[in-house]
């Protein structure tokens, strides 16, 4: 035995202790937390503030008389608390985060650091345009990026996110038609298999949506596609995901845009996966008329937990008169922002300013960094890990589509029949093994998908320890180990919660517990 | 390259697991015409200190706003931000996290989300709040289609003082839905032409407080007009600041405010990315746009957090969604729950005090000098000033021989209004102006215009 | 005054010239827990298939068709506070709306509940 000289005993004691509740709640690193409005008081400040005499009002009569209800914190109190918070998050930064269609890529620090330079992010959108040349500069190197990227020969910078990058795409696309008197126009493709995002921006911009099939290989069904072209005089256009998002290459996309204009439409192609063609394929070269990008997919700015995103839109000469305001142009060695739609064709402005800046600088710095060479690679790296996942797991789950995939690898459900275990279940059980569940249920043609996009973040170890924990899951699922399924995660900060309970009588803000 | 850990064997033992014999094969379903053979014609990989290099040279050919004197509002704000704001939001956890789908892994955002609904419903006086949206301008227009769709009505009247870029997002996120939206051409003062028009049609009234000039409105008289036939008083601000020292929108008979709250917790950062805020009563919650969280327990009993009404939502609802919007301004909306939770309600109504004060003094000092009248009789921490000559001319004279960012001259934002506007100065002061700041811009602005 | 069924799963019970709709125990059942229902206001005329309400579950939103037309004449507003009465009494206490029916002839082409047994065995 060791002693130290105290003559306690330095070796841990293995005992079968079963873990009791503590006093506290907390559980050592894992500490709960109250609310802001629990330990905080309208008192209290974490700033203080220079001296700074009164003056007369003139704030109209208009004078706040109510309290607010606001609470404060110090500033030792306010980092406790969101630092405590932080830990009940995972994050890229922990682990394995795979999930499909998402791209939850490495955020690399060096475009954080260069995103807060004062020239970027101490500068006020309505500067003169003198004193922010830097700024055009880099919105215009990064434009003439995307287009080289893309093969495309414009881009609409000011879209806020990929969603707004859709209306930006549609809301063009409508233009065009209305300009040439085609009112009739009005029925958008968009096939079953589409995010949630494509017909909600259809109808947004005042177009009906009309699904199209998948085949049996998880792609657009072509016989189905041209039987709705028939005789069809009112069709604005196709949204298609390409790759699509059952992480397939649509292979017959060259003759779905010669179908789509033939039928006087336009082609918008959703830029959701373009991580998965970045170096190796242009959207330009497969006829499409407008994609948005996510940089905070494909570009790995940081997802923040939902947001901010960006979604510059890339448009094909016949939609480019239409483009929204702002946009960049140089003169010279001079840049200039067009911020005035009048006496032009473009649609209008989507938003006020310029676009995500911040966003702009952390993805040109990305760019710069791999350069064309490394962001083939990314590429390249990014479709192998999905294949390799998808070929490592093959056995011992269900590959919804056989052949190879692209950027994600799709499974769905069946491997899963008659174990009593659901893919939500084992997302889960994944939880408790330290790793983020996929994307499930979704895309929908597949039952009880799931999706798993790896990322070219992955290293070969960390995908290995992937594997095996997946292959062990599946395994114990088929061999009847439901009750671990059914109550994990037990691991977490918290336990499986109760959505039914907060969409019935929806608590979506903290009140006093007087009222 | 240093973001990729693969290394030519892994790659080599990857794909013989495949059974691919390149990794070009596995790109085989593109079709040949489409793929590229050679590198796409732009630079090759650089270093870190290369590409820092690069991008500090860019930024450097910009005049910073915190590098002189500066006095721009407009929409965007500059306020000082304390450091453990952006500390904290670059925290691995905040910053590399998903959209919250997966709660018993995501109780860090999920419980900043509350919080944040729960401090814009209290500043803005609404029951609720939803989790942000892209910025101001984009929670405008949703929030006149939002109203459409609470009334079954198709017709929005939007008032003179409101930000044109709010004005001409409203419009465009309109026009292919058929709604009609009924502009106003900026100009100071109260607007009574608002209400003309007003009908049974009408699903909203949309009013700036404060308005783009930087008058404080009283909302109640819309807010009557609006109830009056059944529309709805849609409040619209851009400095939320505002809100610790005048009276909240909900105190004065909105039915929905929204605005821009990139004044709390988030830099200029040349326009974005801000966050947009949203809140209404509760009857109209269902109608809400965007994401919301909502509190639930867990399987032991225990408070938690649930993103909830996702039916709404693109993904749940897709052509029936009250909005196609997708993600929410997340760590946005971190910083500014940071940020007000640091100011608590004694810091926010000092801040606001501050500006105010200094915004006083401020127009004090400008309105001494010869061709300088004050054309806002009230206003919080931004006015508008009438000036002797043409206010784009001397802004930029300003800004070349002084290094003075004297204010916004209102005809950059308002192109297409009328010439009026063109000897107009919006000016706005904060508490991170000196009175050496204030000095130097009283100089330069008597220099321009004599 | 027995209760016919549609393929959507919506069922009608006939009285006099008035109807009582709701959803079926079998589409209760496959919704999961029920969290909201819209319902229409009183006086609203539908044609047969018209979208007559939105029943919503946590993660599914689904419209209610109107079995046959006519004019909402009472709603369920019990239902507002307690959605969950449909999974509890999808054929009763969980009821949607009553209409006046326009066109009784409409109410030949729904389903039995012999008929719809069957149809939901098939599904």
């Amino acid at each position: 035995m060791s002693m130290n000289r105290e003559g306690r005993s330095t070796a841990p004691v293995s005992t079968n202790v079963t873990t009791s509740p503590t006093v506290s709640g907390n559980k050592a690193l894992a500490q709960k937390e109250l609310l802001i409005f629990e330990v905080g008081t309208p008192r209290r400040t974490g700033v203080d503030f220079s001296d700074t005499p009164s003056r007369p009002s003139r704030l109209g009569g208009l004078e706040r008389t109510s309290d607010i209800g606001l609470p404060g914190l110090s500033e030792p109190e306010t980092l406790r608390h969101y630092v405590r918070l932080s830990q009940k998050n995972f994050a890229i930064d922990l682990g394995v985060y795979p999930l499909g269609s998402c791209t939850m890529k490495h955020n690399p620090r060096l475009n954080e650091k260069m995103a807060r330079l004062p020239g970027f992010a101490d500068v006020h959108p309505l500067q003169p345009q003198s004193t922010v040349q830097g700024a055009l500069e880099l919105i215009d190197t990064l434009a003439d990026w995307i287009c080289k990227l893309t093969g495309m020969p414009a881009v609409a910078m000011s879209p806020k996110a990929g969603a707004h990058g859709e209306l930006c795409g549609m809301m063009a696309i409508r233009a065009a038609l209305d300009a040439k008197g085609a009112a009739h126009k009005r029925r958008v493709l968009v096939p079953e298999s589409a995010h949630g995002t494509n017909p909600a921006t259809a109808v947004q911009c005042g177009f009906t949506v009309d699904e199209i099939p998948a085949t049996d290989g998880g792609r657009v069904d072509m016989a189905a596609l041209r039987l709705k072209l028939v005789d069809s005089d009112d069709i604005a256009g196709i949204m298609l995901t390409n790759p699509n998002t059952c992480g397939l290459f649509e292979t017959d996309i060259i003759e779905i845009a010669k179908l789509i204009h033939d039928a006087g439409g336009y082609f918008y192609c959703d830029g959701a996966n373009f991580n998965a063609l970045v170096g190796k394929v242009r959207p330009g070269d497969l006829g499409i008329d407008a994609m948005h990008l996510n940089l905070h997919k494909t570009f790995s700015t940081p997802h923040g937990g939902g947001g901010p995103g960006s979604g510059p839109t890339v448009l094909s000469d016949a939609l480019l008169p239409f483009a929204p305001v702002p946009y960049v142009v140089k003169q010279g060695e001079t840049y200039r922002l067009v911020e005035d739609a009048t006496g032009t064709q473009s649609f209008g402005r989507m938003t006020a300013f310029h676009g995500q800046m911040g966003m702009f600088v952390r993805a040109l710095s990305y760019m710069m960094s791999h350069g064309a060479d490394g962001l083939r690679q990314a590429t390249q790296d990014a479709v192998l890990n999905a294949n390799y996942v998808q070929a490592s797991l093959s056995d011992v789950m269900s590959v919804a589509f056989s052949g190879y995939c692209m950027h994600e690898a799709l499974f769905d459900d069946s491997f899963l029949k008659d174990t009593g275990v659901d893919t939500l279940d084992f997302a889960k059980a994944m939880i408790d093994e330290g790793y983020h569940p996929m994307t499930m249920y979704f895309p929908l043609v597949v039952h009880g998908a799931m999706l798993i996009e790896p990322t070219e973040s992955e290293s070969k170890g960390e995908l290995d320890r992937f594997i095996k924990v997946m292959r062990s899951l599946a395994s114990r699922a088929k061999n009847g180990e439901v009750a671990h399924f059914k109550a994990a995660p037990v691991h977490a900060p918290l336990r499986r919660l109760d959505e039914t309970r907060a969409a019935r009588k929806p608590i979506l803000r903290w009140r006093p517990e007087a009222e | 390259m240093r973001y990729l850990p693969l290394n030519e064997n892994d790659r080599k033992a990857m794909l013989a697991k495949i059974g691919a014999p390149d990794v070009d094969a596995l790109f085989g379903d593109v079709p040949k015409s489409a793929r590229l053979t050679d590198l796409i014609d732009l630079p090759l990989r650089q270093t870190e200190s290369e590409v820092d290099s690069a991008l500090t040279q860019m930024a450097g050919k910009n005049r910073a706003a915190g590098s002189g004197p500066f006095f721009i509002g407009g929409g965007a704000y500059r306020h000082h931000i304390p450091a453990s704001v952006d500390h904290l939001i670059q925290r691995s956890e905040f910053l590399t996290a998903y959209t919250p789908y997966q709660p018993e892994i995501s109780q860090g955002t999920l419980q900043v989300l509350f919080e944040f609904q729960t401090q814009v419903a209290q500043l803005t006086g609404m029951d609720v709040a939803n989790a942000s949206m892209y910025d101001g301008s984009t929670a405008c227009a949703e929030a006149a289609l939002m109203a459409c769709r609470a009334t079954r009505r198709k017709k929005v009247h939007l008032a003179a003082g409101l930000h044109p870029h709010y004005r001409e997002t409203t419009k465009t996120q309109g026009k292919f839905q058929g709604i009609e939206v009924r502009p106003c051409r900026s100009r100071p003062g109260h607007d009574e032409n608002v209400m003309i028009g007003m009908d049974k049609d009408s699903a909203a009234i949309v009013v700036q407080s404060p308005n783009v000039f930087g008058e404080i409105v009283d909302l109640q008289p819309y807010a009557d007009a609006a109830h009056a036939v059944g529309a709805l008083l849609i409040a619209v601000f851009t400095e939320p600041l505002a809100f610790g020292a005048i009276k909240s929108p909900g105190e004065m008979g909105a039915d929905i405010v929204v605005g821009e709250g990139q004044s709390i917790g988030v830099g200029l950062n040349f326009g974005g990315p801000y966050l947009g805020l949203l809140a209404c009563r509760q009857k109209l919650v269902r109608q809400m746009p965007g994401r919301v969280c909502g509190q639930t327990v867990d399987a032991n009993g225990e408070r938690g957090f649930v993103l909830t009404l996702s039916t709404r939502e693109q993904h749940i609802r897709r052509e029936k969604a009250t909005s196609n919007i997708c993600t929410n301004s997340g760590l946005c909306t971190v910083a500014f729950s940071i940020h007000m939770t640091l100011l608590g309600e004694a810091g926010l109504r000092e801040l606001a005090r501050i500006n105010h004060a200094k915004a006083c003094q401020l127009a004090d000092m400008l309105t001494e000098i010869d061709g300088v009248e004050l054309v806002t009789d009230t206003f919080f921490n931004e006015f508008t000033l009438r000036l002797s000559k043409p206010a784009r001319a001397v802004t930029h004279h300003m800004v070349e021989k002084s290094n003075v960012l004297g204010g916004l001259a209102a005809s950059r934002l308002m192109a297409d209004d009328n010439k009026s506007q063109d000897d107009l100065l919006i000016v706005c002061a904060t508490e991170t102006n000196s009175e050496a700041d204030m000095t130097a811009f009283e100089a330069a602005l008597k220099e321009a215009l004599s | 005054m027995t209760m016919k069924y549609t393929e959507d799963h919506e069922w009608i019970k006939v009285e006099g010239d008035s109807a009582t709709i709701g959803i079926s125990p079998y589409a209760a059942n496959a919704l999961g827990d029920v969290v909201f229902v819209e319902l229409p206001d009183i006086g609203t005329e539908f044609d047969k298939g018209d979208e007559a309400a939105v029943i919503e579950s946590v993660k599914a939103a689904s419209e209610v068709y109107a079995p046959v037309g006519g004019e909402v004449i009472a709603v369920n507003a019990a239902l507002e506070d307690a959605p969950e009465t449909v999974n509890a009494s999808a054929d009763g206490d969980g009821w949607f709306i009553k209409i006046k029916i326009k066109d009784a002839d409409e109410l030949d082409g729904l389903m039995d509940a012999d008929a719809y047994k069957a149809f939901c065995a098939e599904l």
